[in-house]
């Protein structure tokens, strides 16, 4: 994952960053809890409702994804500014076994437990930036970007 | 912990998400609603969910297993009032959900489950005039002589309407 | 740039202030006369000239430096105002360039060296340049607003029936236009009741590949809604874009036109349509 990709605006211009929050994802409880923080910042980036529902959604998947098969973590998300636009910025960070095959994680049908194998394909569509970055033992991080229109 | 209420009309059961789900509340709403389809013998489960905000990956399966486990146990189920954001979300995750009917009201939902499964309210007694509607509502070339001016009795309020709401 | 010059100019720049602003103005005025009238220009350039004296007295002919930022200003708010009333760029830019001809006599009688005519006229340019960006803004964002509210006024959501809506799409869909309209439609479903939902696309010339995606998504989120949507109108160059693209409309119910949608929506309401007397007959 080159950092210069997703660091870049939607027209590749500067990006600078405020109100950054962060929030451990080791319950439940958690995952709701992301659900609602990020539908509150989504609201705060100006984003249309149907961009502010893919983007929770994507971070419900996200961070289902970290509690069940990362074993837990956190997200840290914040909202970011380029040019006249404003964005939402978060990035799930767990330390459990990682994905050995980042492609074949990304097939749309594929999973290692019992979901649907969406989470990780799925949300990708549903963001304008998506950037991962895992190997086996050394946990996974997933960074999604979405701009508002 | 908390569970999401499951409402007997008839030979119907009606269940309103009205909560941010957590994962566990839904797999509790699945077992909760099988048991309660065999103890009651309903026919028909109308789940609410224009409540909800989204609905990811987790939640529509949780309607796609309700979906099948209640047609084994014999009851149709309909899920109503899905918000547009909430569907062109999940057209653009790419989830389907085989087996799982929709409506856009809860009119609706009753209509589309009264043309399928013979529904019927307690205080009911005349069963029989109730099915004579239901078996013309099934058809509309039964219904004589309609302009186009005119709504037929037919299809999805009609005989639905009279039923539920007299 | 060089700094300290600009006091130099201040002099012979303020007391002859009567005399380079009826200069100015009436270069300006030839140009605008029938879009401003004298007072209008008089006051505006007035103030300009004011805050440009202002600036250079404090030194430096930097536009950037702090001292010019009233001159920044009324500058901006000037071009701004220009664009959204519709001035062209050359009558927006004539306001300040004019300023040169209004100054020259003042160099011409004091003698001044030509180098130093040629950098009070660099320095306009500077402000011309200026002038002209914000023009260049101010327009963008008259075109975005403009475009925002020709897309509210293009997707019009109309009611055919009981229960059946309408939108009737025309024109150039790009991929923007075709989410509104996506967005638009299921609202309007949901809001009416409506189980029926006709797009029709007869006004349509042609589709890409992301539009006819779209149109494809509108009609799977409406099914998942447990509303019925109907295509119809689709051209003969269209259905060879469709096909030739590969996309798939797998199930997606599509009609000729859109009298064909309606009447297939209202049987499946369970109307039936008849002619009762004859004698309408053709």
């Amino acid at each position: 994952m080159s950092a210069a990709r997703w660091a870049g605006g939607p027209a590749g211009g500067e990006v600078t960053v405020e109100q950054t929050e962060r929030h451990p994802i080791t319950t439940e409880a958690d995952v709701v809890r992301v659900r609602q923080v990020v539908r509150g910042l989504a609201v705060t980036a100006k984003m249309s409702l149907v961009d502010q529902t893919k983007v929770v959604t994507a971070a419900s998947e996200l961070a289902r994804n970290t509690l069940v098969y990362g074993g837990g973590g956190s997200m840290t998300v914040d909202i970011v500014h380029s040019g006249r636009r404003r964005g939402l910025r978060a990035v799930f960070v767990d330390s459990g076994p990682g994905i050995p095959d980042l492609d074949l994680a990304l097939t749309d049908g594929w999973t290692s437990g019992s979901g649907l194998g969406l989470g990780l394909s799925g949300s990708r569509r549903l963001v304008d930036d998506f950037a991962i970055e895992s190997s086996p033992g050394a946990g996974t991080t997933v960074r999604v970007v979405k701009w508002s229109r | 912990m908390d569970r999401i209420p499951i409402l007997k009309m008839g030979n119907l059961l009606l269940v309103s998400i009205q909560v941010d789900l957590q994962d566990q509340l839904a797999l509790a709403l699945q077992d909760d609603l099988s048991e309660r389809i065999v103890q009651t013998g309903a026919r028909g489960v109308l789940i609410d969910i224009s409540a909800l905000e989204i609905v990811d990956s987790f939640i529509g399966r949780m309607l796609s297993t309700i979906a099948s486990l209640s047609r084994l146990l014999d009851a149709e189920t309909v899920v109503v009032g899905m918000r547009p954001a909430v569907a062109i979300t999940l057209v653009e995750l790419g989830l389907h959900m085989p087996g799982v009917r929709t409506a856009l009201t809860l009119e609706h939902g009753l209509a589309l489950l009264g043309a399928e499964v013979r529904v019927r309210l307690p205080e009911d007694e005349s069963f029989d005039d109730l099915d004579a509607d239901l078996t013309e509502a099934a058809d509309p070339g039964a219904s004589p002589g309609q302009a186009v001016s005119g709504r037929a009795p037919t299809g999805r309020p009609a005989p639905a309407e009279g039923a539920w709401t007299g | 740039m060089d700094v300290g010059h600009g006091d130099d100019w201040v002099g012979p720049l303020s007391a002859e202030r009567d005399g380079v602003l009826t200069r100015w103005i009436g270069l300006v005025g030839k140009v605008l006369r029938s879009r401003l009238s004298e007072a209008e220009l008089a006051r505006e350039l007035g103030d300009l000239y004011t805050a440009l004296l202002g600036g250079l007295r404090e030194g430096g002919t930097d536009l950037d430096s702090e001292s010019f930022g009233e001159l920044r200003a009324l500058l901006a708010e000037l071009s701004g105002t220009r664009a959204r009333q519709g001035f062209t760029p050359r009558e927006t830019a004539i306001t300040v360039f004019a300023l040169k001809g209004a100054v020259a006599p003042v160099f011409e009688e004091r003698d001044a060296a030509y180098h130093e005519y040629t950098r009070f006229s660099d320095f306009i340019d500077e402000l011309g340049l200026f002038t002209f960006e914000t023009y260049a803004q101010a327009r963008d964002a008259v075109i975005v607003e403009q475009s925002d509210q020709l897309l509210e006024l293009s997707t019009p959501v109309i009611k055919l029936w009981d229960g059946v809506l309408a939108v009737p799409l025309v024109g150039t869909l790009d991929s923007a236009r075709t989410q509104v309209v996506m967005e638009k439609l299921l609202e309007a479903l949901v809001e009416t009741g409506s189980r029926h939902a006709i797009i029709d696309i007869t006004g349509v010339p042609a589709v890409d590949t992301q539009v006819a995606q779209h149109l494809l998504k509108t009609v799977m989120a409406g099914q998942l809604m447990g509303a019925d949507c109907i295509i119809s109108g689709i051209r003969p160059q269209i259905a060879q874009t469709v096909v030739s693209l590969g996309i798939e409309f797998g199930d997606i119910i599509t009609k000729a036109t859109l009298a064909e949608a309606l009447a297939l929506a209202l049987r499946r309401d369970g109307f039936q349509l008849r002619r009762t007397n004859t004698a309408g007959g053709r």
